[in-house]
């Protein structure tokens, strides 16, 4: 049993750094779900455009990686934010949010972004230095700050985000906007701008996760697929457009995914997660933990 | 029984007819792009019969197709049956896996619908990948010699002759299209429409609205399957790459650039799209670039498709 600790200490770290990354991915796409009623397929490529600028960034950023590193944490979401918006703008908007519609079009944008990659960024995944290496001892191995540091980092914005959507009132012109589209409109609420900001936010928060997990992973133009459909299986486990089961589907499912994928292999772990989310949908659309609407 | 628009049995008799004449005028090199065409619509046709006319958008029918793929191409490389009868295999076997699955995903609705049919589509995608000793997964199996010609009725059918590919994709493009013309222009399918139109006064008029969508469901699985099944064992070859997003993607624009609920919408979507994607991957390797654009654009401007806009515009026969 001794021998064990350190393994399941080593998996428990991994996890939740994976965990972490995820919550912030899911998020997105629970927060776009929840307000705007329409699924974000493209959502894998904000997260894939995030680690390619965080590559941009330290490739044109000179001196200490960590100054690189803090560039990329607000250009990148920034740029990918405002590539969101004008999306939203230029496509959704005019199809006016037509749930099936929406899907094709994000399919479309998922393979425009995806292509557009491969033409400018090449091929070849790339690695990213990690901003700081000191790495923490523990009895049996040594482990990068720098994961820890993600985790806090994902956080600490998932707080913000919870304390701008429950106290601020762009927060609570979002929740009004969820709660009744029409009513909202009522009040003078604008919700076509909620709407746009609302999408560009989701992207937003995928295009963080992607700078936060570049320096563990390299940045690659076919990288936004996994995020994708873990953030799917989180969303829909956790009660689509429900913000604390989406929270708890992340720790569940980042914890869980790696130690399938080490006992079976990661495509096992994969088809495991697809027909979870398949059958979730087919079972009890509601989640597994969330009490919301179905989709 | 009664014949319903005659028009445009007309036009599928033409069609047919112009298609097997234009083999004596193309070039070899096209001969076999057309064949490539006539079984990519007959897919094309099996995904229409659900998003087009049923209504039912599903993202997953790369399932069916590779199900059909798979029960011909593995029961002849690895049993040896003959390709009749690993077609039939092929067909029953895409029959079974969309009957499952649709009594699983239609008891959901719209989005969730394509996110279940899709998901079940990825997991079909993975396990190809996971089984890969019996798959042969991304590097796909090739058919032996002697599974590449069948003797039927006295003939012997070489697999690898241009001119029997053809004609036998033609053959099997003219059944499918023979019967999609009796379902969609008969009773059962104005049962689709109206599923299609408007769900809950199809049920109220006493209509089991899920039987219904069920049997749309397993007749297009199944046609798709056969295209499936055929592509397999006309070319000698299966792999994963059938079984992934992209091909349930592609049966959706063909049927999107066609014409949804069109009976030759697929066909004519088929042509423009691989002739497209055909000069296109010759100029650049990023070229589902355009597959990403037109999904857009189409479903932006031109959400009836070429013979969905002939039809309302002018000729009301063509549906």
């Amino acid at each position: 049993m001794m021998d064990l600790a350190p393994y399941l200490l080593l998996a428990g770290l991994e996890g939740l750094v994976m965990a972490s990354v995820l919550m912030l991915t899911a998020l997105g796409l629970s927060l776009v779900f929840g307000v705007m009623r329409v699924v974000n397929v493209a959502h894998g490529e904000f997260y894939m455009l995030g680690a390619v600028g965080a590559w941009a960034c330290a490739q044109f950023v000179p001196g200490h990686p960590a100054l690189a590193f803090c560039v990329a944490l607000v250009v990148a979401p920034l740029l990918v934010g405002v590539l969101a918006y004008l999306a939203d703008w230029a496509i959704l908007k005019r199809i006016n949010y037509d749930p099936e519609g929406t899907i094709v079009s994000t399919i479309g944008m998922l393979y425009i972004i995806q292509q557009l990659t491969l033409m400018s960024f090449g091929p070849d995944a790339r690695a990213v230095d990690a901003p700081f290496y000191y790495t923490i001892r523990t009895p049996w191995f040594g482990y990068s700050s720098y994961k820890l540091f993600t985790v806090v980092m994902a956080l600490v914005l998932v707080a913000g985000l919870w304390v701008m959507l429950k106290r601020s009132k762009w927060g609570l012109v979002m929740r009004a906007t969820q709660f009744d589209r029409e009513t909202a409109q009522n009040f003078g609420i604008p919700v076509n701008r909620v709407y746009s900001i609302v999408f560009a936010i989701g992207a937003m928060l995928a295009a963080i996760g992607g700078v936060l997990v570049v320096p563990n992973q390299q940045a690659h133009y076919l990288m936004g697929g996994d995020p994708l459909l873990l953030s799917f299986v989180v969303v829909i486990v956790g009660g689509l457009g429900s913000i604390p089961g989406t929270i708890a589907a992340a720790i569940l499912i980042g914890m869980s995914d790696g130690l399938l994928s080490v006992f079976f292999s990661p495509t096992a772990a994969k088809i495991f997660s697809t027909l979870l989310v398949a059958f979730v949908l087919v079972f009890k659309p509601e989640g597994l933990f969330g009490r919301s609407n179905r989709v | 029984m009664t014949l319903h628009n005659g028009k445009l049995l007309a036009l599928c008799v033409v069609t047919v007819i112009v298609l097997f004449g234009l083999q004596f005028v193309l070039p070899p090199y096209l001969t076999l792009a057309l064949t490539r065409i006539l079984i990519l619509s007959v897919f094309a046709m099996g995904y229409n019969m659900l998003m087009g006319y049923t209504g039912l958008l599903s993202l997953g029918h790369a399932m069916f197709f590779a199900a059909g793929l798979y029960a011909a191409g593995l029961s002849t490389y690895y049993w040896g049956v003959t390709l009749p009868v690993a077609f039939v295999l092929g067909i029953v076997g895409a029959f079974a896996v969309s009957l499952v699955i649709g009594l699983l995903a239609l008891r959901t609705q719209a989005v969730s619908f394509m996110i279940v049919t899709l998901m079940f589509a990825q997991a079909g995608y993975l396990m190809t990948l996971q089984f890969t000793n019996i798959t042969g997964g991304d590097q796909g199996l090739t058919l032996p010699t002697d599974a590449r010609s069948f003797g039927l009725f006295g003939m012997v059918v070489d697999m690898t002759s241009d001119t029997a590919r053809f004609n036998l994709a033609l053959l099997i493009f003219t059944v499918v299209l023979a019967v999609l013309f009796a379902i969609t222009q008969g009773p059962l399918g104005r049962l689709f429409v109206a599923v299609r139109e408007n769900e809950p006064r199809t049920q109220m008029l006493g209509f089991d609205t899920y039987a219904i969508k069920l049997t749309a469901f397993t007749v297009s699985g199944t046609i798709s399957g056969t295209a499936g099944a055929l592509y397999g064992l006309m070319f000698g070859y299966i792999g994963s790459s059938f079984a992934g997003f992209q091909n349930s993607i592609e049966a959706l624009l063909y049927t999107l650039i066609g014409g949804p609920g069109t009976l030759l919408g697929p066909l004519l979507g088929t042509a423009v799209m691989t002739m497209l994607i055909d000069r296109l991957s010759g100029i650049t390797t990023a070229y589902l670039i355009v597959i990403g654009v037109l999904l857009i654009v189409v479903n932006l401007w031109f959400p009836k498709g070429i013979l969905g806009t002939i039809r309302d515009r002018w000729l009301g026969w063509l549906k």
